[in-house]
């Protein structure tokens, strides 16, 4: 299979424009004649339905959550990058498609990047006028803050609350379309199936979580905004319902997975506290703006209290290894740093399975220079929620920090247009592999989310409903009714296991699994024995499987079978994928591939393509197919924040 | 690590039609640094081990920001301890040895889907009514364009940090919806941006909370109390006078319609 990208050739300042005038577009008043499912309502869904709506699309609109508005985008914190040169601190669109690309370690299709710095600047324009309540300087002008893997403020931030904020805007705007009759809301609907007709997808088959009806929806047009698949390892900074059950089955369809490989670990997250964790809790990037990041010179202080111990015994590890971006180098640096730290014995707090992984993050230089209420008004929040889950106060002690499962890079491969292998079925957000490349720089998550929804999907989707084919079938049609039968069918076997163990109880084994091979740091024989491992955790799971209740009543335990069900086979391809990029690449990381100082080596002749794999039917015999990636205006070079 | 044991008395109910009741649980060996929501984690992995159907409840984040999570502990929404909602109350809160009932948020705009799971579309609806500003994808000013005095944004901020939990309603008497419409109202009232669509939005968001089955205000303040993001009950104060300026101001509207007849 040959993967065009379908980006246009020349000027890489004027692609999007020119790509933008040669689309089709679709008369105003023909727009209601086409129908849109946007599966997904967090800011690449939600905006993408609310703008679909607003110019006249029948839009259906799928969320798994009681309401569009908790979507997991909420839970962003720190901010949204925007070329804007707001602080005229050297700023530029081409500026943050550098960073970007170079952040990405050069595995990021230009073409994409680009395109996403040129839209950021409208993103802020588009959210301020949404009423989105972004901090400001005292003259009434929006302030910036400073993110990892940049030298100019040029992130957009409302308190620690960016994401919800910024949703807010996406979901307030959904709202308005849902009363005007544009957008129908389905919320607490989860989709198990894609519906192909003669070779397009044509529908979803969805479960209400409620009164468990399976029902196929059909429309002209799929778009998949279901974000990423970081609960993989079940630890993660994730909310506990984030899934990759939708993109999953669109590949088991037929779209090709691109990077799976790819995730980010972020590096201030709260520290594992011990087993009965459900989940890890991130603690914004943003603070590394004032927290400074130590560790005990020697392993015989790491017991003691912090406070003790004198300013020549610290180790400020990241100021001293990267002096020039410090304590903001790019996350999959900061976490691999700590990560080092640890594993040399200078970890610090309570030890959990035999060994102390904690860093501090010290905010007591900043309150000295600032002043506490200054830091306050910054991270108030967020000291707050430290807090509550730990227990200690971080004004006066410091926070302690070990990195933890953010972010996926990797999702299903998608062309310039942002649609996927499959005609038909556009994917946009997080749960797409479009630019971020092998890593993804802080505050870029939320502007790819709202690039997609409000500025590039509305042009494609357009295009795509101008030429295609006129559809005319309905629920009726056989292949839409054997999808249903399908999904009930598997949804049967879920409850007829009668077996031992919960869902959970397989998803906490793979998630170790994953954590111990696929996560911070992988080998090749670390990778090959978690894909002896997951396949017979699987067969287990399909034999010794219990799922109590019913089918057609809310049924947690049903839902969660069918999550895990789908994360034992993408885990899979997560594995094979690491295992086959024998470089290291950003979040990618294989022990064999490093330079001597313990930087991540790429193998630019060998490895600058994206992997995009498809299903054969067998999850264990994925067949790779290449996307070779050029760079014309980013020359590749080894990554350094030295 | 140390642990704590708990009875629990939590709400059973099939779905919203069925009869609820108290079931009482012992919750064993529960870590003081788990959250709430693990201890019931723990509880229902116990019960599928036992053959027994799992205890129901919403939850996501698990971070304290996307307001899924909610019950009533011991009569406090969202539990003892002030600003902060069910996933992120930890169970070094409590004591070994303790009683907590734990039931869904209780009012007749949020009818019980499944034990502790209720039904809060009703909030959805308020904000479909008009808890927005319209603005479509493409035609706004450069966002500077508009300087927006720092205090004005605070105050918006103030009030958009709401997360629509529901714990508001559940703290009232009367099972008031109006701290979370203030809320929501205020935010956008306050802003420039807001201006043009404020009174229509006021009259439309009140219409649909009332038509909801929301009880009336009746200044108890529990809502504050009760609130994970400390809203103010100021907005209430300010929706007020935006509803009173709103009414007269479509009054006079009213009667120049009929005179450009």
């Amino acid at each position: 299979m040959e993967l065009k990208s379908k980006a246009p050739d020349g000027p890489i300042e004027t692609r999007w424009a020119r790509h933008k005038f040669n689309m089709k577009l679709v008369n105003p008043a023909n727009r209601r004649k086409h129908s849109v499912i946007v599966v997904g309502t967090g800011l690449a869904g939600g905006a993408l339905a609310a703008t679909l709506g607003e110019q006249g699309y029948n839009v259906k609109a799928f969320c798994y959550q009681d309401s569009p508005r908790r979507a997991h985008s909420i839970a962003a914190q720190g901010g949204i990058n925007a070329a804007k040169n707001y602080q005229n601190d050297g700023d530029s669109v081409y500026r943050l498609f550098y960073d970007t690309v170079k952040g990405g370690d050069f595995r990021a299709r230009e073409d994409n990047v680009y395109r996403l710095a040129e839209v950021s600047v409208n993103i802020i324009d588009q959210c301020v006028a949404q009423g989105v309540p972004f901090a400001r300087e005292y003259g009434g002008n929006l302030a910036n803050r400073s993110f990892g893997g940049a030298q100019v403020s040029r992130t957009f931030y409302a308190r620690g609350q960016t994401g919800q904020q910024l949703l807010l805007g996406a979901y307030q705007a959904l709202c308005k379309q849902i009363d005007a009759g544009t957008v129908e809301m389905f919320p607490r609907t989860e989709m198990l199936e894609l519906i192909m007709i003669e070779g397009r997808a044509r529908g979803i088959v969805a479960r209400d979580m409620v009164s468990g009806a399976i029902t196929a929806h059909m429309a002209d047009v799929v778009v998949l905004c279901t974000g990423g698949y970081g609960n993989v390892f079940f630890l993660s900074t994730n909310a506990m319902g984030c899934n990759a059950s939708a993109t999953w089955r669109a590949h088991r369809k037929g779209a090709l997975f691109a990077n799976p490989c790819y995730t980010q670990i972020h590096p201030t997250c709260i520290p594992v506290s011990g087993e009965s964790q459900s989940k890890l809790t991130l603690m914004s990037e943003s603070l590394r703006n004032d927290g400074r990041v130590w560790v005990p010179k020697r392993a015989e202080d790491c017991e003691k209290d912090p406070a003790s111990i004198a300013e020549q015994d610290r180790d400020y590890y990241l100021e001293r290894i990267y002096p020039s971006f410090g304590n903001l180098v790019p996350r999959d640096i900061a976490s691999r740093r700590a990560k080092d730290m640890c594993d040399q014995g200078l970890g610090v707090g309570p030890a959990v399975a035999g060994q102390r992984r904690g860093v501090y993050l010290d905010f007591g230089d900043a309150i000295k220079r600032l002043g506490q209420k200054a830091v306050e008004e910054r991270y108030g929040n967020l000291f707050e929620m430290y807090e509550r889950i730990t227990g200690d106060d971080p004004y006066k002690t410091p926070m302690r920090i070990y990195p933890a499962i953010h972010y996926t890079m990797g999702g299903l491969w998608v062309d310039y247009n942002l649609e996927s292998t499959i005609p038909g079925l556009f994917v946009g957000g997080e749960a797409n592999f479009s630019d971020h490349g092998a890593n993804r720089l802080g505050a870029s998550a939320l502007m790819q989310g709202l690039a997609d929804g409000y500025f590039v999907l509305p042009y494609t989707v357009a295009n795509y409903l101008a030429q295609a084919p006129k559809y005319t079938a309905d629920a009726s049609h056989p292949d839409a009714v054997a999808a249903v039968a399908e999904v009930k069918e598997r949804m049967n076997k879920f409850l007829g296991i009668q077996g031992k163990r919960s869902p959970d109880s397989f998803h906490r084994e793979l998630g170790q699994i994953m954590w111990d091979s696929c996560g911070m740091a992988r080998t090749r024989a670390g990778l090959e024995s978690a894909l002896a491992k997951i396949p017979k955790l699987r067969e287990e799971f399909w034999s010794n499987l219990r799922v109590l209740g019913n089918g057609d009543e809310l049924n947690v335990s049903l839902e969660k079978a069918g999550r895990v069900a789908d994360f034992l086979e993408l885990g899979e391809l997560m594995c094979r994928d690491a295992l086959d990029r024998a470089e290291s690449c950003g979040g990618h990381f294989r022990e064999e591939s490093q330079t001597e100082d313990g930087e991540a080596k790429r193998d630019d002749e060998k490895f600058q393509f994206v992997s995009a794999w498809q299903f054969t039917g067998d999850p264990s015999k994925p067949e790779l197919h290449r996307e070779a990636l050029k760079f014309d205006y980013v020359k590749p070079s080894q990554r350094s924040y030295k | 690590m140390s642990t704590i044991n708990l009875v629990l008395h939590v709400w059973r109910q099939k779905n919203g039609s069925a009869e609820g009741q108290f079931v009482r649980y012992e919750a064993v060996n529960i870590s003081t640094h788990s959250s709430f929501l693990e201890m019931l984690d723990q509880v229902n992995e116990e019960l599928i081990e036992k053959g027994q159907d799992p205890i129901a409840f919403d939850h996501d984040c698990r971070e304290g920001i996307c307001g899924a999570c909610g019950m009533v502990i011991n009569g406090h929404p969202h539990g003892p301890q002030k600003a902060t909602t069910t996933c992120q109350l930890h169970m070094r809160q409590f004591k070994t040895g303790e009683e907590l009932w734990i039931e869904p948020w209780r009012a007749r705009a949020f009818p019980v889907v499944r034990d502790l799971v209720v039904d809060r579309g009703a909030f959805d609806r308020i904000i479909q009514s008009g808890g927005y500003i319209s603005a479509r994808a493409g035609s706004p000013p450069d966002a500077n364009a508009l300087p927006i005095a720092k205090g004005t944004a605070d105050r918006a901020m103030d009030a958009a940090a709401c997360i629509g939990c529901g714990a508001c309603v559940a703290a009232c008497p009367n099972a008031s919806a109006m701290l979370f419409t203030a809320a929501k109202a205020g935010h956008l009232n306050l802003l420039p941006q807001g201006q043009p669509e404020k009174d229509a939005r006021v009259l439309k968001m009140v219409a649909q909370m009332e038509s909801e089955g929301f009880g009336h205000c009746t200044n108890h303040y529990e809502c504050m109390e009760a609130c994970p993001k400390g809203i103010n009950v100021e907005f209430i104060a300010q929706l007020n006078r935006d509803f009173i300026k709103a009414t007269v101001t479509a009054r006079g509207e009213g009667e120049r319609r009929g005179g450009d007849g």
